[in-house]
Parts: structure tokens; C-alpha cells; sequence
């Protein structure tokens, strides 16, 4: 009666052994598997990526609420702290932007007119879609962000993030409900600018650190502190003209100090951005309902999956010369250069 | 003679803790602090959890459980997909085999034994994402992360000792 259940464990025991053994090597290779797919075949990993931050997405909500809250709280906080600083600095800037007011719209009144006589392309329409940021990347080497909207939302991948201040990132998947996007400081993030008022360009190279670095200036070049960066919109990825920081010189190499808080990121605006919008045909003059002007209203809907296109852009092509952004944007560059 | 079903029914639930805490740890771990704004990364919890239950209890944290933890740590992170649990997974065996070390009296002993474990599994990590990217990647903030998970491996390491005092309470009932 005793020695049964003693020979079955004599014998149980190696090959429980054994098989937390192959257990555990099983394990290893799958982890490891997974490690050369996501290298190999890019594309079905991150889907599957996708499809579990979406299960997620409810659970990382509810964490991410009282963090916000906190972070509201420590903003009030702080605000309170540095009232008097914050009410001269501001009471400065008022001044300064004053006199930018005037000069803004006396340049808005020139640009209308000029873009008039040249018959300039309207600008594609841009579409806003507000989401929510319920994860960052805590790791130490990846930069990516989890918003709270996604394909159900219009979220797709491509997109830009921006907030009021400038560019955060772009989306490179999208689940139904959620979206993870690729800030401008992850190492693998390429942002084509130009210094502002079409100095140069160069790329905003993301390395991992708060501040990503300035690479391909143009020779002859030099970048100064201070300098402005907007987007170029060359590579199609990105809107031209998008704020993203100021040069800093760090230990003799430019870098980028973003104008975007990415320690204070709350909410992120994805913008709907489509340049093959832009090398749509421009619509016929004669049918001006359809050719509204350029700072009302689109003459192509950027996204097809978004929203339906107008009749206008769907039919033939009445315009014999359609001109991209990309390129009324290069032939704006050269000539200032 | 077999056990009555609400003793087993109690021995399954905390087989689920550790792994279901590791999963809770993840998620904090994600959660939109606004550090890696500052350019450096939070401590990895996870790793404090692994190295933890592995001294005390490894049997309520079998090598899938860390598969588990570390794949879903992995996808929500956006980390290429496996690493972190190969990283998670050679941990779990490096501290069994050497779990007489670590178990020690003192609990200066087992932070000490906690902050080699920290410094083995960065290295490690660090070299298999430059091997990975084929680039030379800036070691900062894994040393930042390194930094913070020791410095916070005792409050930690009181918090996961509540558990299991709780669980081993549970136990034996």
C-alpha cells in the first residue's frame, strides 16, 4: 500500500523534471522566436502588438486617469508657486506679441493676395481627432506613446501627433481603439525640417534623449542657438510648417529642445494628413462652390477612408498642371535660399 | 487521500497572485508618468517581482508566469517583442540556481544580491537592443533605470513581502 505511491513518484519525479526542463526551453526559444520575427516580418508583429494594446486599452485608462489627475494637481500647484514670475513674464510676452499681431495680419492680408495672383493650391484639408495618452514606453529605450483612439477614430498609421505647441510624434499602428505612436525623441524617429524662414534643411534625428539631435545640415551651414525648426514636409510623412523646437548647441552639437512638454503630455491632437491630396488636380475655377478659398475650406478631403471625396476631385481632371505641396514647397525653399 | 475542493480551489487562486501582481506591475510600469519625457526610465518593476519571488516563493512564479509578465511587458512598452522576456526568463534561472546565495539573513545581503542581479540584467539587456538595432544606443537611461530599481528595491521588496506573508497566512489555514 506505501510503496505504490512511493515508486510512482520515483518515477514522477525525473519526468516532472524533465518536462519543466523542456518547459523552460519551449519558453526560451519562443521569447526567442518572437525576438526574429519582430526583426524578419515587421508587419504581423506589430499587428499582433496592436491587437493586445487594445485589450489593454481599458485597463491602462483606468491607471492612467488618477496619474493625470495628479499631474493636473502638481500643474495647479505649481502654478500657485510661481504666480508673481509667470504674471511679469507673461505680462512681457503679452507686449512682444502685441506688436507680432499686427504684423500677423498684415502678412495674412499679403499672403491671401499673393497666393491669389499665383493661384496657389489650398492648402489639404486637415482633420483633428483629440486622444487621450494612457502609455509611454517606460523602458529605457524605446520612445513611444499609447493614445486612446484608433482606427474607430479615424487614427491611422502615418498620421502626425501634435498638441498646441508642436509635433510629438507620428502613429505607426493603429488597434480599433487605441494607437501607438513614435515620438520625435525615440532612436527611431526621422523628422525632416528646416531651420525657419527656409534657412536650411536638415533632419531631427531622435536618439533616446529629451533633446534629439540636428544631423544632414546642408554644408556650409551652421545652426545657431536659438534657431526655430518647423517641419519640411519632404519624405510626405509630415505637414509642412509644423513647430518643433530650438536649436540648442550641446557640447559643441546641435541639438533639438522640443517644444513640446513630453514630461507633461496629457492629451495629443492626431492630424489626418494625406499628400497625395496634394497632388491632386486643382479643382475648375468655374464652379466656385466646389474651389472654396484657401483658408475656409478643403478642395480634397485628405483621407478617403475618413470621409467620402467631393464630386469635385472624384471626376476627371479639368486642370491640365496639377502642383503638389511638396513641390510649391521646394520651389518656395530654393528661392528663399 | 485527495484535498477538499475550497483547499485546492485556495491553492490555485495563489498560484495566481505573483503572476497577476507582475501584470499589475507592467501596467504601472506604462502608465504615462511623463518620466521617460525627462530622457531617463522609471525602475523596472517587473525585475524587482521576478528576482523576489523566485527567492521566496518559486513555485507561485513558474517559467511561464515570467513568460507571461515579460511578453506583456514587451508588447505594452513597445520593445521589440521578446527581449525583455528572455532577459525576465534568464533571471528567474540565474537566481534559482543561485537562490542559497540570495536567500540570505540579512536583508542588506539579499538588496545587495538584488542590485548584481539589476547591473547583470541592464548589461544584458542593453547588449541585446544595440545588438538588435545593430547601433550603438546611448546607455543613460538604462543606467537611470538600474539607478532607481535598486534605490527602490526595499520599498518594493516590503510591499511583495506583505503578500507573502498573506499568502503563506492563507496557505495554511
Amino acid at each position: 500500500m506505501r510503496q505504490q505511491p512511493g515508486r510512482a513518484w520515483g518515477l514522477a519525479a525525473p519526468l516532472k523534471v524533465l518536462a519543466h526542463r523542456v518547459g523552460l526551453i519551449a519558453l526560451l526559444a519562443v521569447a526567442t522566436g518572437l525576438v526574429v520575427l519582430g526583426k524578419v516580418d515587421a508587419v504581423i508583429v506589430e499587428r499582433g502588438r496592436a491587437m493586445i494594446i487594445d485589450m489593454a486599452t481599458p485597463m491602462l485608462e483606468v491607471v492612467a486617469q488618477p496619474i493625470s489627475s495628479v499631474k493636473s494637481v502638481m500643474l495647479v500647484v505649481d502654478g500657485w508657486v510661481h504666480m508673481r514670475d509667470e504674471n511679469l513674464a507673461l505680462h512681457q510676452e503679452n507686449e512682444r506679441l502685441r506688436v507680432w499681431q499686427t504684423t500677423a495680419r498684415r502678412l495674412a492680408a499679403e499672403n491671401r493676395a499673393y497666393r491669389e495672383m499665383l493661384r496657389v493650391r489650398p492648402d489639404p484639408a486637415t482633420r483633428f481627432v483629440t486622444a487621450r495618452v494612457i502609455a509611454e514606453g517606460g523602458g529605457p529605450f524605446v520612445r513611444t506613446l499609447v493614445i486612446d483612439a484608433g482606427a474607430q477614430s479615424g487614427v491611422a498609421p502615418g498620421q502626425v501627433a501634435i498638441t498646441g505647441a508642436g509635433v510629438v510624434g507620428r502613429v505607426i499602428a493603429a488597434g480599433q481603439h487605441s494607437a501607438r505612436l513614435l515620438a520625435i525623441t525615440d532612436l527611431n524617429s526621422r523628422l525632416p525640417a528646416v531651420i525657419e524662414g527656409g534657412r536650411a534643411r536638415a533632419i531631427v534625428e531622435g536618439d533616446n534623449s529629451a533633446m534629439p539631435r540636428l544631423s544632414y545640415l546642408a554644408p556650409g551651414v551652421k545652426a545657431q542657438a536659438g534657431d526655430r525648426l518647423v517641419t519640411s514636409g519632404s519624405g510626405g510623412l509630415f505637414p509642412p510648417g509644423l513647430p518643433i523646437g530650438a536649436v540648442e548647441i550641446v557640447d559643441g552639437v546641435p541639438r533639438i529642445h522640443p517644444w513640446v512638454r513630453f514630461d507633461k503630455l496629457d492629451f495629443v491632437r492626431i492630424v489626418a494628413y494625406d499628400p497625395t491630396a496634394a497632388v491632386a488636380p486643382i479643382p475648375d475655377p468655374v464652379t466656385p462652390s466646389l474651389a472654396p478659398l484657401p483658408s475656409t475650406a478643403p478642395a480634397t478631403e485628405p483621407a478617403p477612408a475618413v470621409a467620402p471625396v467631393p464630386p469635385a476631385a472624384a471626376g476627371p481632371a479639368p486642370a491640365p498642371a496639377p502642383l503638389s505641396l511638396d513641390t510649391a514647397d521646394d520651389a518656395a525653399d530654393e528661392t528663399e535660399r | 487521500m485527495t484535498e477538499s475542493w475550497p483547499r485546492r480551489l485556495m491553492a490555485s487562486l495563489t498560484l495566481l497572485v505573483p503572476p497577476l501582481i507582475g501584470l499589475i506591475c507592467v501596467v504601472i510600469g506604462v502608465a504615462p508618468s511623463g518620466v521617460a519625457g525627462l530622457g531617463v526610465a522609471g525602475p523596472a518593476l517587473t525585475l524587482m517581482l521576478v528576482y523576489f519571488w523566485t527567492i521566496f516563493q518559486p513555485h507561485l512564479l513558474p517559467p511561464p508566469a515570467v513568460f507571461i509578465i515579460g511578453f506583456v511587458q514587451d508588447v505594452l512598452t513597445g520593445a521589440p517583442i521578446g527581449l525583455g522576456t528572455l532577459v525576465l526568463l534568464a533571471v528567474q534561472q540565474f537566481v534559482l540556481r543561485e537562490r542559497r546565495v540570495f536567500t540570505a539573513r540579512t536583508f542588506v545581503i539579499a538588496w545587495f544580491g538584488f542590485a548584481v542581479v539589476a547591473l547583470i540584467a541592464t548589461t544584458a539587456m542593453w547588449t541585446l537592443v544595440v545588438l538588435y538595432q545593430w547601433r550603438l544606443i546611448d546607455p543613460g537611461p538604462f543606467a537611470s533605470q538600474l539607478l532607481l530599481s535598486v534605490l527602490l528595491y526595499p520599498a518594493a521588496s516590503w510591499l511583495f513581502g506583505q503578500v507573502v506573508r498573506l499568502l503563506t497566512h492563507l496557505e495554511t489555514v
